[in-house]
This record gives structure tokens, sequence and C-alpha cells, in this order.
């Protein structure tokens, strides 16, 4: 079963996952939400995560963000020190959840400078880079706006700039565009791509979606329904810019089968 | 470039933040069609007034018109401004006391849970206790005067404050919470970034009610024993039948309260974002 998940071609991987195993404990009862994920993600990737609901996702995402322990195998993200490969946790984790989770009280930009602000980053210098970032997502003209002004999507882009302000290296996304329509979640993805090849940031990307999990990534990871593991990760062979007539292709249609044929849907 | 993109838009976020109602202005028409049936309302309500009073031939000394009302304003011997005076003194320093605690409590309980777990089961209980009851017993702890009547209106006003503060502190959604942690954010960050600006629409929804319960304290204080105030000046009153001047003094009290609310009301205004206030 590892021997199919583990890669051979990423010689130095970002994040090394290896066999990882997480109960939670509530009320004296255990539960094992991740029986045995091994995963790599080279630098620089953008890896799909995709798996049947409560399979155990949110959890490998938490796992990798440093918020939860976990019982077996080991996690390595990055090497200590400096260059690109460092990795500090909590200074270099950006976050994307599937609701915005703006403060309401706050203006849209100081809505994106909050991590800048818990990290103590200088504020002059993250405001400009806020701004810049807004500008990046769309958002140039809404800095000075409250979130109720925008729209859904509007307000997943602002929570997209927060993720990028104190330049993570790797950017956590759960289902990011999961409350979206489908219209403006298929832009979503034109424009993560965008942004993912300027910033050449390392993502892992939660979704339900075959498709968009396809569509996005360099490699997709499947798991199992929960306990989660790894039914199989594959790379996906398609060149970027990926436009959205890249779905009615064969090659496309081979990838989604492929997941389909794993979850035995 | 961040410049002109922030000056645009300023005047957007101002437009958003203004008064849904309002939206097309010019004139004195829109401010009149906002307030205008309000007004119209109470005038009607003291119009019906009169007409029951003159048309049902009632005597003064059950009910008087709005004007016999009026016109023991100006008479001295009633000493209007010693006794408003007193009473909203007593209302603002029992709800000053109330929110100064209620919130302190509120905030003592996010940071201890023991704390909580605690001390709110003995404040359920003690609430349970009518606060009018207990009126009696604080005049012969504490004797006549401002005080005791300040400390009725505190304990029945204080409780709506720290249930929805508590509650308001305790609302935050779990994945920011994570956000958060993720960056190794501490619990004072939490805190003062997320939980109390989080919690002020709370705090307010629940001063708003606390208004209302504050006055009703510092009267029923009054009541008891006390040798001022509205409330004193209505049971003197009583005895001459002088129904004017009872009603007049419930008006005065009411109008602390409202002056009250309209306080609290414009302070949340310039607090709260206008999305985030809890109705
Ligand atoms: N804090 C927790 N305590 C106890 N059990 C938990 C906790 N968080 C998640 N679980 C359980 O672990 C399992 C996996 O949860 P997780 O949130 O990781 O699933 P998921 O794949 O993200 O699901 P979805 O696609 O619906 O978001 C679920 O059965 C869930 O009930
Ligand atoms: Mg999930």
């Amino acid at each position: 079963m590892h021997g199919l998940s583990s890669r051979a071609d990423i010689a130095e991987p970002f994040i090394r996952m290896r066999n990882v195993r997480k109960v939670y404990r509530t009320r004296g009862q255990d539960f094992l939400a991740v029986s045995d994920v091994t995963l790599d993600v080279g630098a620089g990737e953008l890896v799909s995560l995709v798996g049947p609901s409560g399979c155990g996702k949110s959890t490998v995402l938490k796992i990798l963000a440093g918020l939860h322990s976990h019982e077996g195998g080991e996690v390595v993200i990055g090497r200590a020190g400096y260059g690109p490969e460092a990795f500090e946790a909590g200074r270099d984790v950006g976050m994307v959840f599937q609701q915005p989770l703006l403060l309401k009280w706050r203006r849209v930009v100081d809505n994106v400078l909050l991590p800048a602000e818990i990290l103590g980053l200088p504020m002059r210098a993250a405001r400009e880079r806020a701004l810049d970032l807004l500008d990046m997502v769309g958002l140039a003209g809404f800095a000075d706006k409250y979130p109720y002004e925008l729209s859904g999507g509007m307000q997943q882009r602002a929570a997209i700039a927060r993720a990028f302000i104190h330049d993570p290296k790797l950017v956590l996304m759960d289902e990011p565009f999961g409350a979206l329509d489908a219209l403006t979640r298929e832009k979503m993805n034109l424009e993560l791509l965008r942004i993912w090849q300027d910033s050449r940031k390392t993502i892992v990307f939660v979704t339900h979606g075959i498709q968009e999990a396809v569509f996005i990534a360099t490699r997709v990871a499947v798991l199992t329904a929960g306990p989660a593991r790894m039914a199989d990760t594959f790379t996906v062979d398609l060149p970027y810019p990926r436009e959205l007539g890249l779905k009615s292709t064969a090659a496309f249609g081979d990838y989604t089968r492929r997941i389909y044929d794993l979850l035995e849907m | 470039m961040g410049g002109v993109v922030r000056r645009m838009s300023e005047t957007a976020a101002q437009r958003g933040t203004g008064n849904g109602d309002d939206r097309q202005s010019g004139g004195p028409w829109p401010l009149l069609r906002r307030w205008g049936p309000g007004i119209a309302s109470h005038v009607a309500l003291i119009v019906l007034w009169h007409l029951v009073v003159v048309l049902g031939e009632i005597p003064p000394f059950i009910m008087p018109t709005p004007w016999q009302t009026l016109q023991t304003l100006w008479q001295p011997d009633y000493q209007w401004p010693g006794h408003i005076a007193i009473t909203a003194g007593e209302v603002f320093g029992g709800y000053l006391l109330a929110v100064t605690i209620g919130v302190g409590l509120a905030v003592a309980f996010t940071w201890s849970r023991p704390v909580e777990r605690s001390a709110m089961p003995v404040l359920v209980t003690l609430n349970m206790i009518p606060k009018v009851a207990m009126a009696p017993l604080f005049i012969v702890w504490l004797g006549y005067g401002l005080f005791p009547n300040m400390v009725i209106a505190f304990t029945i006003s204080f409780f709506p404050i720290l249930l929805t503060t508590a509650r308001g502190l305790r609302e935050v959604e779990p994945e920011l919470l994570d956000l958060v942690r993720a960056l190794k954010g501490s619990r004072w960050q939490i805190f003062i970034k997320i939980q109390l600006p989080g919690a002020l629409p709370y705090l307010f929804s629940g001063m708003k009610v606390a208004t209302v319960l504050a006055v009703a304290g510092a009267i029923v204080g009054e009541f008891m024993g006390s040798s001022g105030g509205l409330g004193y000046l209505m049971q003197s009153r009583q005895g001459f039948l002088d129904t004017a001047g009872m009603f007049m003094a419930v008006i005065l009290v009411s109008l602390i309260g409202v002056l009250m609310y309209g306080a609290v009301l414009l302070l949340e205004r310039l607090v709260v974002v206008s999305d985030a206030r809890v109705e």
C-alpha cells in the first residue's frame, strides 16, 4: 500500500509525510480519523487532496499546520535554517478555509493584515504588501470596504490575500471554493493558478471536487473513506497555463475517471 | 498607486456604512419619511389620552389631561430638578456598575474555565431571586439614600450584560482560532483582536436590555425607602391624590430610560460596524 504512494522522483520533498496516523480522543473515546497517510510534496507544487466527506482531509491539513499532533509516522516540512527550503512552523503557514472568516469589524485591508499583526511584522511594509496582494486577487479598490460590502467570492479572495500576507512558504487550503457557485468557482480556480504561478508557493488544496482537483493540481492525492488511507497519488501531466477548455479533453477525462475508480463511484 | 485606490474606495465605504433607509436623498422628505411615523404615533397617543379624559369626563384625581400633567412642571414646590438628578444618578450609577462588573465577570469567565464552571451556576441561582424582594434587605444593610438604590438598579440590570457578553466572547469560529493558532498567536492576541471586538455587538444588546431594568430597579428602591427621587415624589404625592404630579413623575422616569437607551444606541453606532450589530 505504501509503495504505491511513495514518490521516487521527488528527491528532496518539501513536505514528507510517512505513515501518519491520527487518533482523536474525545470524552474517553478514541476515534481513528487517519490511519495511514504517506505523501510527498515538492517545493512549489500545488497538490490536491481528494476524498469522501469525513475521511480525514481537514485532519491531514491541520497536522501540516501544526495544529494537531499525530500518533504514528513522521511529518517533516522543509528544513531548519536559511534558504528556499527553510521552514519555520507558525511563521511559514498560510491558511484558507471554506468560509472566508473575515472579521466583520475590520476593513478588508485590515483583515488581510491580521497575520502580520499576530506575527509582529513591520506594519508599514505589511500594509503596502496587503494593497499589492489585494491588487493581485482582483480587489484593488476594495481595501477600505467592510466584508459585508463584498460578495462571497470577493470575500474569499480577501481570505486568500490574508493567507499570503506574511509570505509563508506553505499555503494550506481547505475547500476554499466549496461555498461558491459553480461559475465563480471555475473563475477562482483560474485565479488561484495565476496566483500560484506568480508566487511559486507550495500549496496543499483540499477539495471534494474531482474536476477541480485535477484541473489545478500538479499532483493529486486520493484518500479512501475514513479513517483515511492513501488510495493513490499521481502526477497530472497537463501543461500550464491551464484553460477551462482542458476539462473537455480526453486526457483530463482519464484523470478524473481514475479518481472516480479509486473512490469506487 | 495604493493611495489612489484607497481614496476611490473611501467614498464607496462611506456610502455603504450609512443608514440603509434613506437611500434617495434630497430635501427633508427622506428624514420625514424616516422619523415622521414615529413622531405621529406619539402625538396620536397624547391626543387619545386627552380625548379619553375629556369625553369620558374622568376626574383629574383619577386621570389628568396631558396639559394638566405638563403644568406641574413649572410649579416650584415639586422640586423637579433635584428629584430628577437623584433618580438619574441612581440609574446611571447602578447601570455603570452593572456594565463594569458584568463585562469584568464575562472576561474572567473566558480566561478561566474553572472560574466559569463554579461561579456561573451560583449566579444563575442568585438571578432567580426576585430582586424586588431583596430591596427591603438592601435598605436594612445599606441604609436610606442613593447608594442602596444604585445597588438595586445594579443587581437587576447586570445579569443580561454578563450573559450576552460571555456569549459574545465565546462565539468565535473555531477555524478562525485555527488560523491564529497556526501562526502561534497568543491567547492574549486572540482575546484582544478577535474575541473582544467580536463580543461588542453582544455587549450592546445586553446593555440595551439593561437600561430598562436599571430604571425599574432604581424606582423600586425609591418606593421602598428614600428621601428623594422621582419614585419618592410619586409616593409622597399619592397621599394628596395629586395624580397629575404622579403622571409627570412617571413620564420623567421614562424619559430618563429613553435618553439612556438613546445614548447606548448612539455609542453602538459609533463603535460597531453596522453589519456586525446584533438586534
Ligand atoms: N476535533 C475532533 N475531535 C474528534 N473527532 C474529530 C475532530 N475533528 C474531526 N473529527 C472526526 O474525524 C473524521 C475526519 O474529519 P475531517 O474533518 O478531517 O474530515 P474531512 O475529510 O475534512 O471531511 P469533510 O470533507 O466533510 O470536510 C470525522 O469523522 C470527524 O468526525
Ligand atoms: Mg474538511
